[in-house]
């Protein structure tokens, strides 16, 4: 028989590779649905390291699979293999190869979270917000914080948002305050409308993630943070406490719905009526519609 | 070139007749200054903590079997896993990797008689013992309850008592681990055996000194911010304090700018373990001397600045989130370089399957899956949305599960006849690697799904969602905590009767087997010579 070319190993085996790779981003889902804006970036990302690292497990991982059964020790074999050292074309090449893959990953990471906000924290909106809301009738209730600290981490973005939400954490519940002078203990928000959460923390740290949308920050006593997003579909997803916060921790849990424009304004109505605002910032309510 | 500027006790070339030949039982229990004596002192304390921290991990998996939190206190679980994971850190790989190899293996690998300053590395070891101590004794007060990181406000405010027995211990830990640095350092700058150059020491000695350097430069910073945590728990100072002008967000610094070269200085060494068991087995050179040294040099000098991708959903600036990303992801081409040569000294070998190889290479493919996690937690968008979730559970423990027990008992397994003279039990050997592999897939690899989909870490109760995969983690668990016995019952009986060793049962090539098994007190009669280069299997060798 006659022996067939590396060539034609490499190039089969490559493409290979590269299909069951490929294969595996677009099927292997390990997220929860999408319910942000930012939540497709991310996902794409992931989707592709996905596939890299696909590719570089079964050629890496097959690779000493393979040497790890040619090159047993057979019965009655003795000595040693052959003495090679090194070869530095080689050695310069798998050194070379991560160093690419890494940097197009550097770059494109830097691209999603620029286009998630990561960028725009404390930005002219997060702060004009703030100080528009200071001359508006319920400024007490935005700026309860008293200190002019503007935040300085989290997901911001450019000009104003449409909604805007103080959460603050505590052990163990999330309460959140609305410029209206509502306060409730889950989340409501409109659905594809900018929303900013200006997030507080009232004793240790917590951490406000909500997995469907991808997003998380944590609340950090004595220093603001701000978590900026939209929502792209409506429903209901939970908000995690992702920060060790003492014994209860696991069941530091609430959700975050997802309204239509007109349910959220029906919402809003609803509790502006039912709420009195002198009560607002230290009751916390629950304001689910059961 | 210059040795032995620095005295040690005996005459450098020959030890005295009259010198006593092996050190009994009891000498083990005292402070003795012996380097092989410490070593394995190190090494059985550091596995009685394994088995305590594996055993605490259990007690928590049990409870994550229902999402109710119905086994144990909430309480107790915080407890349990604040101190599953600073014992298994702290009490296991540290110990273990750099004080009971490192001891042991670093002067036979040089062919020195011992360490430069044998009674400070008496000292360092017994630090140790009272710092165990410290962390089980906190369970009188509560246990230490705000994780392994500490993390203030909420360590200020839980368990003050446990919190501070807790620091204490750390520091002491911390403390040995700074006296050890220095030891390595001039041990191996000054005693190796004239013939021995630089570019002739052994890759472990190599990574040795890697570790030794990071553990000089970073740990000093973790001592420090756990000094000042103690302050502000107990003589009412306020570094932390927000609201008396702290800042929470500095700890978290000081407390990586350790902790996260503290995983390269827990895996340089196992990674050191690695380029001695795989070339000796494999009957090949390590591929690549030269690059697995300098990777070993660049991951502890790139390590030292990746610290801040643990906190980019905490107080990060967005040019630093940015800034870490990169520096992170740079950490995976050196390491790329260590599990590419590692591959490539398999080929055209002749691969013996001792359970020491199989270890090594049931390690190699656990760190590839780690290693690979590791990237996408690099990036600062992925990391944002599975940071502090069961994916990051998962990640480090392929790493550092994969990383460290893999490979030390990879070195269990290959140095356990010089130790003590006898060979371990080969099919009990085999048992233990298959169990651990399989548990440690069946335990660690549902918690990457259980991360992207929602779990958060440290928690003692979870959405009902979530329960089968916490049971198949569980189910792995268990067959880990058992996977332990064979290993137990091979190491008891082949102690004392396993097969004799004879000083070189592996014809291995590196200093350390041309002594006796277990080698004599001042290990040589005759400081040896070298004529070799430590890999050069397959060559024309002068005999020995
Ligand atoms: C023997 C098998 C092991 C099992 C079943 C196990 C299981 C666990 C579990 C259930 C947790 C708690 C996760 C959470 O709630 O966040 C945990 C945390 C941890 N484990 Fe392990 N583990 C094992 C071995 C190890 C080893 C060998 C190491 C390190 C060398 C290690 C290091 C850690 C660390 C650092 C933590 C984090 C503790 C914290 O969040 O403060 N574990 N492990
Ligand atoms: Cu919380
Ligand atoms: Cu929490």
């Amino acid at each position: 028989m006659q022996r067939i070319p590396t060539a034609i190993w490499t190039l089969t085996v490559g493409v290979l590779v590269t299909l069951v790779a490929i294969w595996v981003g677009n099927h292997v889902s390990l997220f929860p649905e999408q319910a942000s804006a930012q939540a497709p970036l991310v996902d794409d990302f992931f989707k592709l390291m996905l596939m890299i690292a696909t590719a570089l497990f079964l050629l890496v991982a097959g690779t000493i699979l393979i040497f790890a059964v040619q090159f047993r020790r057979r019965p009655g074999e003795e000595g040693d293999g052959v003495p090679i050292e090194g070869d530095f074309a080689l050695e310069a090449y798998w050194t070379l190869i991560p160093a690419v893959i890494v940097i197009v990953l550097g770059v494109y990471s830097v691209q999603v979270f620029t286009e998630m906000g990561g960028f725009a924290v404390g930005g002219g909106g997060g702060n004009h917000l703030l100080m528009g809301h200071q001359h508006s009738a319920t400024a007490h209730l935005v700026s309860d914080e008293g200190e002019s600290s503007r935040p300085k981490y989290g997901f911001g973005g450019s000009g104003e948002p449409d909604v805007t939400v103080t959460v603050t954490g505590m052990q163990y519940a999330w309460i959140f305050n609305y410029p209206e002078g509502i306060v409730s203990g889950e989340l409501h928000i409109p659905v594809h409308k900018t929303v900013q959460l200006n997030i507080k923390s009232a004793d240790v740290i917590h951490s406000f993630w909500v997995p469907q949308f991808r997003l998380k920050q944590d609340a950090i006593p004595g220093q603001d943070t701000v978590l900026r997003f939209t929502a792209t579909k409506v429903g209901d997803y939970p908000v995690v406490c992702a920060e060790l916060c003492g014994a209860y921790h696991g069941a530091m849990r609430t959700r975050v719905h997802v309204h239509t424009q007109e349910d959220y304004e029906k919402w809003l109505a609803e509790n502006l009526a039912a709420q009195n605002p002198d009560m607002a910032s230290t009751v916390a309510v629950n304001t689910d519609h059961q | 070139m210059a040795q032995a500027q620095i005295p040690i006790s005996h005459d450098m070339s020959v030890v005295p007749e009259n010198h006593p030949k092996a050190w009994r039982w009891y000498h083990y229990f005292t402070f003795n200054t012996d380097h092989k004596v410490i070593g394995i002192q190190y090494l059985v304390f550091s596995f009685v903590f394994y088995l305590i921290g594996g055993l605490m991990a259990v007690v928590m998996r049990t409870e994550l079997y229902t999402p109710d939190p119905d086994v144990i206190d909430p309480n107790l679980y915080n407890a349990l896993l604040t101190n599953h994971g600073t014992i298994m850190i702290f009490g296991w790989i540290v110990p273990a990797a750099i004080g009971g190899f490192g001891n042991y293996l670093v002067p036979l690998m040089i062919g020195a008689r011992d360490m430069a300053f044998p009674r400070l590395n008496a000292l360092a070891f017994w630090l140790l013992p009272p710092a165990g101590l410290l962390l089980l004794g906190s369970f009188l007060f509560g246990g230490a309850q705000a994780g392994w990181t500490a993390y203030p406000p909420l360590s200020l405010i839980t368990a003050p008592m446990a919190q501070s027995m807790w620091c204490l211990s750390i520091v002491l830990a911390g403390t040995s681990s700074i006296l050890g640095a220095v030891n390595f350092i001039v041990t191996m700058a000054k005693l190796r055996v004239p013939s021995m150059p630089w570019d002739k020491m052994p890759l472990f000695c190599w990574a040795m000194l890697a570790t030794s350097i990071l553990t000089l430069l970073s740990t000093p910073v973790l001592a420090i911010g756990l000094i000042l945590l103690l302050f502000d728990i107990n003589f009412g100072t306020s570094f932390y304090k927000p609201d008396a002008g702290g800042n929470v967000i500095i700890y978290q610094h000081l407390f990586w700018f350790y902790s996260h070269p503290a995983v390269y200085l827990m895996i340089l060494p196992i990674f050191g373990i690695m380029s001695e068991v795989i070339p000796v087995h494999a009957r090949k050179p390590i591929f690549g001397y030269r690059a697995i040294l300098s990777s070993s040099m660049v991951i502890c000098f790139v390590g030292l600045f990746v610290w801040v991708h643990h906190m980019f959903t905490s107080g990060t600036p967005p040019w630093m989130r940015m800034f870490f990303t990169i520096s992170t992801l740079i950490v995976a081409v050196p390491t790329g370089v260590k599990i590419f040569s590692w591959t490539a000294t398999l080929w055209g070998g002749k691969i013996r399957y001792t359970s020491a190889m199989l270890f090594a290479i049931g390690l190699l493919i656990m760190f590839v899956v780690g290693g690979l996690s590791g990237v996408t937690l690099g990036t600062a968008p992925v990391d944002v949305h599975v940071h502090d979730t069961y994916y990051v559970v998962a990640h480090f423990h392929y790493v550092l599960f994969g990383g460290s027990v893999f490979g030390l008992y990879a070195g269990i397994y290959h140095w356990f006849p010089k130790m003590t003279g006898r060979m371990l039990n080969e099919t009990l050997g085999k048992i233990h690697f298959v169990l651990t592999l399989i548990g440690a897939n069946i335990t660690f690899l549902p918690m990457h799904v259980l991360g992207t989909q929602g779990m958060p870490r440290r928690v003692a109760m979870y959405d009902p969602q979530f329960t089968t995969l916490n049971q198949i983690c569980t189910i792995g668990a268990f067959i880990l905590a058992f996977s332990v016995v064979p290993f137990l019952i091979n190491v008891i009986w082949s102690w004392r009767w396993g097969p004799k060793a004879g000083g070189n049962p592996w014809q291995a090539l590196t200093l350390e087997w041309t002594t006796d098994s277990p080698p004599l007190i001042e290990n040589w009669h005759q400081l040896p010579v070298l004529t070799h280069g430590p890999y050069d299997y397959g060559k024309q060798r002068a005999e020995v």
